[in-house]
């Protein structure tokens, strides 16, 4: 499932609303995530997990952060995410489930904060990014 | 049975109250089957579902998102009860309609997107939470009758 030259289009247009607050908007898909899924939470033993925290909003930005890389490398993703996938698979190993469950949580944050923009087209396209970031990010795990 | 909190209970029947069921309905099914085209294979009567916007235009499309989404609100008046409310849902989908039980996960996830799109900030993480528990004991409950 490949991601089409509009597919490309409309997560950039997405990325031009997202890419001035990853704090705000990473924080937010964190903490969503955390709330609806707190199986989530034991990936972050050493996190302090209230509203506001100082390392939610580094995390939340670190995490856009990388999604905005793979939005400039829009074209490579497996060479753009290469070394994080490497980090996922020795380091993190966060289970493959998990990445959808962010993946969810970070559309609503979108959805909410720009409903005109995440239209059924630009939604669609959204969802098959995230999932070709999940795959890449998942792809050495064995 | 679920065990849900008296606070779990207000943010899904306040919000509940106010959705516009045949708007968000329709609305839902149809990001389900333009977000998830394979979702297609279940409504070969509908007409024309060639492209989103021939979708978001389908009247069958919008008079059965209607109609799935009146049902889902007889979750929302039977929090206590989901499982009894939607066995002879379940043995429909099973036995008539042959629908994988994902589907249910699926329509269920585009339903809280729809009322992010609706809602803006006031569909906060806790009340997200509380629809996320929701959608998914629908979608469970509409699969315990499967064999």
């Amino acid at each position: 499932m490949g991601l089409t030259a509009c597919d490309k289009t409309n997560v950039k247009a997405v990325w031009v609303k997202v890419g001035g607050h990853l704090e705000d908007y990473g924080a937010e898909t964190l903490e969503r995530m955390f709330t609806s899924y707190p199986q989530t939470k034991t990936y972050f033993p050493h996190f302090d997990l209230h509203h506001g925290s100082a390392q939610i909003r580094a995390h939340g930005k670190k995490v856009l952060g990388a999604l905005g890389e793979a939005v400039s490398h829009i074209d490579d993703l497996a060479t753009a995410l290469s070394k994080l996938s490497d980090l996922h698979a020795q380091n993190l190993r966060v289970d493959p489930v998990n990445f959808k469950l962010l993946s969810h949580s970070f559309l609503v944050v979108v959805a909410l904060h720009f409903p005109s923009v995440l239209t059924p087209e630009v939604h669609v396209s959204l969802d098959k990014f995230l999932v070709a970031v999940s795959t890449v990010l998942t792809s050495k795990y064995r | 049975m679920v065990h849900w909190t008296a606070e779990e209970k207000q943010f899904i029947i306040s919000l509940w109250g106010k959705v516009n069921v045949a708007e968000c309905g329709g609305e839902a099914l149809a990001r389900l089957l333009i977000v998830y085209p394979w979702t297609q294979r279940f409504f070969s009567t509908f007409g024309n579902l060639s492209s989103a916007n021939a979708i978001l235009h389908n009247p069958k499309v919008h008079a059965h998102g209607k109609k799935v989404l009146t049902s889902f609100g007889d979750a929302v008046k039977n929090l206590d009860n989901i499982k009894a409310t939607f066995a002879h849902l379940s043995e429909l989908h099973c036995d008539k309609l042959h629908v994988d039980p994902e589907n249910f996960k699926l329509l269920g996830n585009i339903l809280v997107i729809v009322l992010a799109t609706h809602f803006g900030k006031d569909f906060t993480p806790a009340s997200q939470a509380a629809w996320q528990k929701l959608v998914s004991s629908v979608a469970h409950a509409l699969s315990l009758k499967y064999h």
